[in-house]
């Protein structure tokens, strides 16, 4: 659905990307995952036509990005980061101007509309003018006014930010539904949200891209070693000792101690070895309380700082 | 339609905002201050006349209100035109829905021709709100309606060019104050480098006053309509029309 290739952008002579080249199959979720100023908005802007890239080029539906903008744009549905509305215009009276430009019928404008709405829960505000209203109804506008044209590819850039916690979640929900209909290319600083809501995720930092993958393989393939957390209930010290002497585990680390007795261990084995049998006969065996048993993974946060650190050692040296 | 459905979005945001109503009344007091005076002007000159038969000869209302009325109207529109295209582009560029505007499957001679429309639109209310004054003359004097039509026709065209000039300055800048400033300068300018015309010499002379935006409209307020003067002022807009195109496309380029 997208290819980019080679895509570069140089600002008067800072390239802003640089050789950003990945593509995104029909129907994927796929988010674009960097730090502030690392290139998503730019390879988004360049994605929808708003900056021609300086070299490279992109397809989008089937167009070119730079031969055929028209058609491309007729294709995509597109929410800049800081969602630009018309404060003066009401909302419904937004949505209108919005589907009439995107060529919809009178009649389909006006189903259109309400559907859209409906969708993104909008309704109770349609009289109200877009300036005042708040932050979080301001960003489903902006998802509203994407969707309007049955976008073949939703383009949304940081979805999420300056939203509270409750918004976060309902606006996630909300592309999550979208997924079916459209594929999806969404950009974030913020990492649990990319594993939250992805399938693939590309990450990008000082304008080129560090990885493309699912965030699971992500995980894995960072890892050296597979760790597992088990907390127990029983003497600290034994546990200790017992959880070392099975074959194959490196290390065993007692993490927190809330309670006397109850003990957090973070056990790290080999990653070719599943040591979860060994070590589960062993607590019942030896009479202790097995109360949890959960691989301990890498959150993509940490990947995410140790990929970045990894670039910036490869430059230094 | 793509031109339509941005010529009735700029239209709603003129009146959605103070800038249509201020436009509109500031003109309404002005256009209607001038018709007065000058109305006052007239009756005390045919008053006069009344004693001196030789002198009413030359008294008629369309010669001694409503031209000298609609080239008030023209200063008067020096500074209101500036004001009523400053946004246009500006505020699209500062707020940033400029990026949303141009995601959309809107060519940009669409776009800018939705905004200039809208403007006109606004203009040829303005000039309705005077041709109120003027029809009322018209029960209580004769006039030669050719010659006022044929002056409103000039009045559109004259307007039309400081359209273009604002459109093509607020799509310069995301300052709207720098927008319509440059533009009215720009607009003075072009209007005073006819005074100079005797001053240039013999050759540089006729060129500044072809290129003053004003003297073309003198040939519309005595009533004839010159090919040449309504092409000086098609081509001007035009122009403006199309350099702002081509910075709005720059604009993309530059990042």
């Amino acid at each position: 659905m997208i290819e980019a290739e080679k895509l570069t952008k140089y600002f008067q002579k800072v390239a802003a990307i640089e050789d950003v080249s990945f593509t995104v199959e029909k129907g994927e979720i796929v988010g674009f995952l960097g730090p502030n100023g690392a290139g998503k908005t730019t390879t988004m802007r360049i994605l929808t036509g708003f900056l021609p890239p300086s070299s490279g080029t992109a397809r989008v539906a089937g167009y070119d990005i730079l031969t055929d903008s028209l058609q491309v744009r007729r294709r995509i549905g597109y929410l800049p980061e800081n969602v630009p509305l018309y404060t003066d215009m009401k909302v419904a009276g937004y949505l209108d101007f919005v589907a009439e430009v995107k060529g919809m019928e009178r009649r389909e404008r006006r189903r259109k509309i309400g559907e859209i709405m409906e969708k993104c829960r909008i309704v109770e505000v349609q009289r109200m003018l877009i300036g005042a209203l708040s932050r979080g109804y301001r960003q489903r506008v902006g998802i509203a006014q994407a969707l309007l044209n049955d976008p073949e590819v939703l383009i949304l850039d940081e979805p999420t930010v300056g939203l509270d916690p409750k918004q976060i979640i309902e606006i996630r929900q909300l592309i999550k539904e979208l997924s079916g209909q459209s594929t999806i290319i969404l950009s974030t600083h913020i990492l649990p949200e990319a594993s939250m809501i992805c399938q693939r995720v590309i990450i990008i930092n000082d304008g080129h891209i560090i990885a493309v993958d699912t965030p699971e393989n992500l995980t894995a393939r960072l890892q050296s070693s597979a760790k597992l957390l088990v907390t127990v209930d029983g003497p600290a010290d034994q546990i200790g000792a017992a959880l070392i002497q099975i074959p194959g585990v490196l290390s065993a680390e007692a993490k927190d101690r809330a309670r006397d007795a109850v003990v957090s261990f973070v056990v790290e084995s080999e990653r070719s070895r599943d040591l979860r049998r060994e070590v589960s006969r062993m607590i019942v065996e030896r009479g202790w309380g097995l109360l949890e048993f959960r691989p301990a993974d890498m959150t993509l946060e940490e990947i995410f700082i140790r990929l970045v650190t990894k670039e910036e050692q490869e430059v230094r040296e | 339609m793509n031109v339509l459905a941005m010529f009735k979005k700029e239209l709603r945001s003129y009146f959605a905002s103070p800038i249509a109503y201020v436009v509109l009344i500031m003109f309404a007091l002005l256009s209607g201050y001038f018709f007065y005076s000058l109305l006052t002007f007239f009756s005390l000159n045919s008053l006069q006349a009344s004693f001196n038969p030789a002198f009413a000869q030359g008294l008629n209302a369309s010669e001694w209100i409503v031209r000298p009325l609609l080239r008030n109207i023209a200063v008067t529109m020096l500074l209101l035109m500036p004001a009523a295209t400053m946004r246009l582009f500006s505020e699209e560029k500062k707020s940033g829905t400029i990026e949303l505007l141009f995601s959309y499957p809107i060519r940009d001679w669409e776009l800018l021709l939705g905004k200039f429309l809208a403007a006109l639109a606004l203009y040829a209310v303005m000039l309705g709100i005077s041709l109120l004054d003027v029809g009322m003359l018209h029960f209580f004097a004769r006039l030669e309606w050719g010659a006022i039509l044929s002056g409103y026709l000039g009045l559109l065209l004259l307007g039309m060019a400081f359209l273009g000039v604002g459109v093509l300055a607020s799509s310069l800048t995301e300052n709207q104050i720098v927008a319509a400033v440059s533009a009215f300068g720009v607009l003075l300018l072009l209007w005073v480098i006819g005074w100079s015309t005797e001053a240039a010499g013999p050759t540089l002379g006729p060129i500044l006053s072809h290129l003053s935006i004003i003297n073309h409209y003198d040939n519309f307020a005595k009533g004839t309509i010159e090919s040449k003067d309504v092409i000086f002022y098609l081509n001007f807009t035009i122009l403006c029309l199309f350099l702002t195109l081509r910075a709005l496309e720059s604009k993309r380029w530059r990042g």
